[in-house]
């Protein structure tokens, strides 16, 4: 499937043919607005649907983003719209952790994630856009002999690929998390656990509008509160999509929408192995910075960082049982909240301001979907569980390699989705809220 | 967390279940090549909608059902035996109670 020749990519030289930089924010300009008064330009634009497109995305979050973003950038495929049935970054991308990291346990998902983390080191000034990535360490702790074993076997496989990940004892903890409990008198005593100082936090709506600054000032569309109600398939391949402004007739359609994508599949008559199960996740109220690492748990199912603003995020377990609701429930924050409390006793009087849930799009082996399917012109970014939002800038740019060169990258060779049929399933028990 | 109406406890907290999946046939595994029964094994529908699914009673009578649920709801409707065993007790009404049950089909 070769649609487009590639010769406006990045290796002709500077000529990319339609990508224009964003206008440049810098602290004169700030000095000018403040001073003027006047507005600043908007971001992204609205535009009217256009009969068609080169490539239509389904999904506005930082997948479907990042991907227009690399089409433009790297290959000087401009002629792309990015539909959301909702505003940009209204699902996965706009409820995540914002945690970024690269400690996972087979060698092709620590190679995928840690090209993800390259990008996200340079990304806010790629996109001249702050996106706020603090890498101020990951602490995977381990509370019984079996996880220490795994973290080891994680920290190996790490160290093969070049990363920094290490496993440390109770003791480099303590001076690391000074609130943590790291006696011996609690149920789960921490043994140690996989330090990866690369890893951190970032501001997930910033890195969505920050692509979304880039894909608008290139000339991609944006369309908001775009709903897809069909794809049009004959002959056994794409040939436009319909949605609730409008028909597009387009010759690729790229599935983006994570805890939604089985619905946009089954538009196209493709069958995927994925379930669709809440995460749900709460922050509290803002206090001063005590917390430096990120602090996972995988017995303890519960994870917790402190953003640049003093609140604590947590995360832990997916529901379970399958939903589409993006509500939270008490039992969670009561679950999650004895957990916490086990590992750091002094925060018993912290306030929960809010909870909420998105969807996870959950696969059998707890590694992504991505590729080509059997309906030509019909790709998918899916399959992103409780690990998308670390992955965006690395599946933007390997999924706008593919769209354009029609050949599939190696970094994501192992996630097609016919490694399900043939039994090839690549078992990522690194990933989050997966307990190991 | 919803209620779920076990057909034996009532209706319970679904913390006190087990959710075990999406009603699917089961290929007869003498019969079928690998990759129909890794479809079978891996391959779900996962609507935004009325759904048939099997729960387990964990904490209870640590029975299976099925339920009709509305995923985006998560109203629940109706629920029943699985059909497995209300075959099976079928079977057994008819031959008096001696038959040799194998779970065979199961719909889970």
């Amino acid at each position: 499937m070769r649609l487009f020749n590639n010769r406006n990519g990045s290796e002709n030289g500077h000529r990319m043919n339609g990508y224009r930089k964003p206008a440049r924010y810098s602290a004169l300009d700030l000095i000018r607005h403040g001073i003027s008064g006047s507005d600043w330009p908007r971001a992204w634009h609205a535009h009217d649907l256009r009969p068609s497109y080169d490539v239509v995305i389904v999904g506005g979050g930082v997948h479907g983003l990042a991907t227009a973003y690399y089409l433009a950038r790297e290959h000087g495929i401009t002629n792309v719209a990015v539909l959301d049935k909702g505003y940009i970054g209204s699902g996965g991308s706009g409820r995540n952790t914002a945690i970024i990291r690269s400690n996972y346990l087979t060698p092709e998902g620590v190679r995928f994630y840690d090209r993800s983390v390259k990008l996200y080191e340079t990304l806010s000034a790629d996109l001249n856009f702050n996106a706020m990535f603090a890498q101020r360490g990951h602490l995977t702790l381990a509370h019984n002999d079996s996880s220490l074993r795994t973290m080891h076997w994680r920290a190996e496989v790490n160290k093969l690929e070049g990363i920094d990940s290490e496993v440390i004892g109770p003791d480099e903890i303590k001076r690391l998390v000074p609130y943590m409990d790291t006696s011996e008198s609690v149920r789960y005593p921490i043994l140690g656990a996989l330090y990866h100082p690369p890893g951190g936090i970032i501001r997930h709506d910033a890195v969505v509008w920050g692509y979304a600054r880039g894909v608008d000032a290139c000339g991609a569309h944006i369309h908001q509160n775009t709903e897809v109600t069909g794809i049009d398939v004959a002959g056994g391949r794409v040939r436009g999509v319909r949605t609730s402004r409008g028909d597009i007739a387009t010759p690729i359609v790229v599935n983006c929408t994570a805890g939604w994508s089985t619905l946009i599949s089954d538009m196209a008559g493709v069958k995927m192995p994925i379930s669709t199960f809440p995460l749900q996740a709460a922050v509290t109220e803002p206090v001063r910075p005590f917390l430096d690492p990120v602090i996972v748990s995988g017995t303890l199912h519960v994870y917790v960082s402190q953003t640049d603003r003093g609140e604590l995020v947590f995360g832990a377990s997916v529901d379970p049982f399958t939903s589409y609701s993006m509500r939270g429930s008490l039992d969670f924050t009561e679950g999650l909240a004895g957990h916490v409390l086990e590992l750091m006793p002094s925060l018993a009087k912290m306030r929960v301001l809010r909870q909420w849930a998105g969807l996870c799009d959950m696969t059998p082996d707890f590694s992504p979907i991505m590729g080509t399917t059997p309906v030509a012109g019909f790709l998918i970014d899916v399959g992103w569980g409780t690990y998308g939002f670390k992955a965006g800038p690395v599946s933007g740019e390997t999924m706008a390699e593919l769209i354009a060169t029609g050949k599939t990258p190696e970094l994501i060779a192992p996630f097609g989705l016919d490694r399900f049929e043939k039994g090839d399933l690549m078992g990522e028990k690194g990933a989050a809220a997966v307990g190991h | 967390m919803i209620l779920l109406p076990c057909p034996y406890c009532g209706s319970r907290n679904a913390s006190e279940f087990r959710y075990v999946g999406e009603l699917s046939e089961r290929p007869d595994p003498n019969a079928t090549g690998a990759k129909e029964w890794r479809a079978f094994m891996y391959v779900r529908v996962n609507p935004a909608d009325w759904t048939a699914e099997t729960w387990f009673h964990r904490a209870g009578c640590r029975q299976h059902f099925v339920v009709e649920r509305h995923t985006v709801t998560n109203e629940v409707q109706t629920s029943r035996l699985p059909a497995a065993q209300l075959r099976d007790r079928e079977d057994e009404r008819a031959t008096g109670g001696n038959v040799a049950s194998d779970s065979g089909g199961a719909t889970y």
